[in-house]
């Protein structure tokens, strides 16, 4: 027979272990669920990102690109990395900060047809300030625009 | 002139918190009590040069000086002068000097209101206090001085606070705040001198409680004012974002939760010793991780403005060194505060024991959300981020099992209590709530099965919560048979535990109802429209120009009626601040205790009159700040219970806590 408070001390063990191991699951669970990696225009037009999973796309926005519906809060706007060129769609309110030329992060879903549809848009609140996300995302891309130089017809209006 | 005393004090105060901190410990090493001794004074002497730098600092925020740098940087003339004195902390450096400040004035208190303890233990304590000081005293000086000249060319005007922080909250939440974090450090000397002497009693609990009470009253309203100001300043309505900077200052707020629960159980019991050691060493801890995140600019976030790796390094290597050598310390002789006293799987002590284990749980999941991001882009692997359900969804579940013990700690007994008595007690107020959250579920059946299902878990708890603890409450203070026996007949400490008890089941209502019930719309409005939203008619009746003292502003008019009666009318705004250029969005907002209605502008659309506007009916979201507000006033209860104020005797404990 095992003393009282032996048992007591095992029950409690037994206990604690089983609460951290459901814990442990639930933690990995709801993480592995809720990653969101981050992704430049040069990585959408090589195809490595995935479509139809939450990720974010950072860029510049090209300036004329953005067209604003006369109904609706619709809006569609380019990003750019200065090396490729994706088409964002938005149905709702853009921050203070979206102008053309500023650098934007946008929470979405990239569609089959290599359109992004964003479910949230931020711009940094500083005018000076660039996230630091799309000016690693400019860097990154800097060797790939200066291979092609042909920034002229970069972003074709679709 | 000024700066120059400000730089001054500023050295003077580092050459008192060295002495503090040196001294005293060489004295104890040698038995000379004259050295020991010299702690007090030092303090004191710190506490004044710390005091005269902050207010040199302040008056220059307050003459216009801008040949100091960082006055230059963060004020202007216009600025009104209550902008101007929050400026004082609205920057690294100036942020830096508040807590400096802070924490000298947290070691003054020390000094003057430790009368009732051993000498020497005072003289570690305020000796360890001094440690701390000198590591901030040092950063400011060497690596972020906010009396940095900008001579002989000057700028004739600053270049303006940013807008973000030109708000009334501005001016409390960051010293609330600080406060709070800053608290911390107290109950940590108090640990620190604990290991040392090798001492943790009931009577070193009894010291140490109150003062983790206030840091936890401070930091509670620091944190809620700063949910409050995200909520009408940042112009989308959320209030809270587990944004790593809000994390920061939740981890200590969750740790110091869980310190205030077991240093009840070493006081009342004599258990727990070494782990409320541990976890007043780790609640300071995280505020230093907290300090280091918010400003070494290792995060991108709205809040983090300062990015200097000199900073972030020092940080870093100072944190590295007080929370290893007290670990360290703790390793050695945490084993010397030994355990005494027993307890059964039913009784209070267990009860504690499982509220630690999930505060601690929560803590760590919450850092791990917080700090993957940082580590992956650290090791190079992805560039990625955490999202909100993650902290969400793992937050929510490990709180469930947490709120219900809430409803029958009061009532369990230390060392055992008998299950079928717990039952006999809790039937009534199980089955009220059962039925009550079926009735606030069943009122929501427009909603989604999920949603109502969390409705009724949440509003379960409310009610679980809020009647046993009043009616526990209730049951012990009726023997007089009046009203005022309520609150005379009961401890202040009891009464602490009910009210801050109640105060969380108000918040949740506020989580509760309001994540899952907010109607929110983004809608497209021309002037004259209007909008039904959530059977509120929204009519935006005129737009119009404003000017404020340093901006000028376009002022939207929106009527809201209600079965054709008007009940509120909103002002937002859209402000552009004549210095920097930059826009801010002013929500409009009519708050009762049932409902918000907020109204934000969003921008003019191009070739129209109309414009894109943020229209949300939000439930019961007052809750959050009036329970927030209670849980505070539970802590300034217990704090200002009569026992921590008797002199050094052992006294007979209240039977009935």
């Amino acid at each position: 027979m095992m003393k009282p408070h032996r048992k007591r001390r095992l029950t409690f063990i037994l206990f604690i272990v089983l609460g951290l191991g459901a814990t442990t699951a639930l933690v990995l669970f709801s993480l592995s669920s809720n990653i969101n990696l981050f992704y430049q225009p040069l990585d959408i037009a090589q195809g490595k990102a995935p479509t139809n999973v939450l990720i974010r796309v950072g860029g510049l926005v090209v300036p004329g690109s953005v067209q604003r519906s006369d109904e609706d809060l619709n809006s569609r706007f380019q990003l750019t990395d200065n090396a490729e060129c994706v088409w964002v769609s938005f149905n709702g309110i853009l921050p203070d900060l979206f102008r053309e030329g500023q650098g934007i992060v946008s929470l979405g879903k990239l569609q089959e047809n290599g359109e992004f549809v964003a479910s949230e848009v931020l711009a940094k609140h500083d005018e000076n300030y660039m996230s630091k996300e799309v000016a690693d995302a400019v860097k990154n891309a800097e060797a790939e625009a200066k291979a092609r130089d042909k920034k002229e017809d970069l972003c074709s209006p679709k | 002139m000024l700066p120059e005393i400000g730089n001054l004090a500023l050295a003077f105060a580092l050459g008192m918190a060295v002495i503090q901190f040196i001294v005293p410990l060489v004295g104890l090493a040698n038995n000379q009590w004259r050295l020991v001794l010299l702690a007090k004074p030092a303090a004191i002497a710190q506490f004044s040069f710390t005091t005269l730098s902050f207010v040199c600092l302040a008056l220059s925020f307050y003459w216009n000086d801008f040949s100091v740098a960082y006055v230059a940087n963060h004020s202007n003339r216009e600025l009104p002068v209550i902008y101007r004195l929050g400026a004082t902390w609205g920057g690294h450096e100036g942020s830096l000097l508040l807590w400096v400040f802070l924490l000298a004035a947290w070691t003054f208190a020390v000094t003057s209101l430790s009368k009732s303890l051993p000498a020497m233990t005072r003289s570690t304590v305020l000796a360890v206090l001094g440690g701390v000081s000198v590591g901030f005293l040092s950063f400011i000086l060497f690596t972020s001085n906010p009396f940095d000249r900008l001579l002989p060319i000057y700028p004739l005007e600053g270049s303006d606070l940013n807008p973000l922080l030109q708000d009334p909250g501005m001016v409390f939440h960051p010293p609330l705040l600080y406060m709070g974090y800053v608290g911390f450090s107290v109950a940590f000397a108090f640990a620190i001198a604990a290991l040392i002497e090798g001492r943790v009693d009931s009577l070193w609990a009894r010291w140490v409680r109150p003062w983790t009470q206030a840091a936890w009253m401070f930091l509670t309203l620091g944190i809620a004012a700063g949910s409050w100001w995200a909520y009408y300043e940042l112009g989308w309505g959320g209030w809270w974002f587990w944004d790593p900077v809000e994390n920061a200052s939740f981890m200590p707020w969750l740790i110091g939760t869980a310190l205030l629960h077991s240093l009840a159980a070493t006081e009342k019991r004599g258990v727990f010793k070494a782990w409320t050691t541990l976890l007043a060493i780790s609640a300071f801890s995280f505020s230093l991780l907290g300090t280091f995140l918010v400003r070494s600019g290792v995060l991108t976030s709205v809040h983090a403005f300062a990015n200097d790796p000199v900073r972030g390094t020092y940080i870093l290597i100072f944190l590295l060194v007080i929370v290893g050598s007290s670990l360290a310390l703790f390793a050695a002789r945490g084993s010397k505060v030994s355990v005494t006293g027993w307890f059964n799987f039913l009784s209070r002590e267990f009860l504690f024991l499982i509220n630690n284990l999930i505060l601690a749980v929560v803590t760590i999941t919450v850092l791990l959300g917080t700090l993957y991001p940082i580590i992956t882009e650290l090791m190079s692997i992805e560039d990625m981020s955490v999202g909100e359900p993650y902290f969400d969804t793992v937050f929510t579940i490990l709180m469930t099992p947490l709120i219900f013990l809430i409803g029958i700690g009061p009532i369990i007994n230390w060392r055992s209590h008998k299950m079928s008595d717990l039952i006999k007690r809790t039937r009534w107020a199980f089955a009220a709530s059962i039925i009550l959250a079926f009735l606030q579920a069943f009122m929501a059946q427009d909603r989604s099965l999920v949603d109502q299902f969390q409705i009724f878990i949440g509003i379960f708890l409310v009610f679980w919560v809020i009647i046993l603890n009043f009616s526990d409450w209730w049951k012990r203070s009726y023997r007089g048979k009046s009203l005022t026996g309520l609150f005379r007949r009961v401890s202040l400490s009891s009464m602490a535990m009910y009210t801050a008890h109640i105060g969380l089941a108000i918040v949740t209502i506020g989580v509760v109802l309001s994540s899952n019930l907010s109607i929110e719309k983004n809608v497209r409005f021309g002037v004259g429209d209007s909008h039904d939203v959530a059977g509120y008619e929204f009519r935006f009746d005129k737009m119009s120009e404003v000017s404020g003292p340093n901006y000028d502003a376009l002022r939207g008019y929106f009527t809201v009626s209600q079965n054709g009666n008007d009940i509120a009318v909103l002002h937002p705004e859209k402000r552009q601040y004549r210095a920097s250029g930059q826009q801010m969005t002013e929500a409009g907002i009519d708050s009762t205790l049932t409902r918000d209605l907020y109204v934000a502008l969003g921008d003019q659309l191009p070739h129209s009159d109309d414009w894109a506007v943020r229209v949300y009916v939000k439930p019961y979201i007052y809750c959050l700040w009036l329970g927030s507000i209670l849980m505070a006033l539970g802590g300034l209860l217990a704090m200002m219970d009569k026992r921590y104020r008797k002199k050094n005797r052992i006294i007979k404990e209240d039977a009935d806590e």
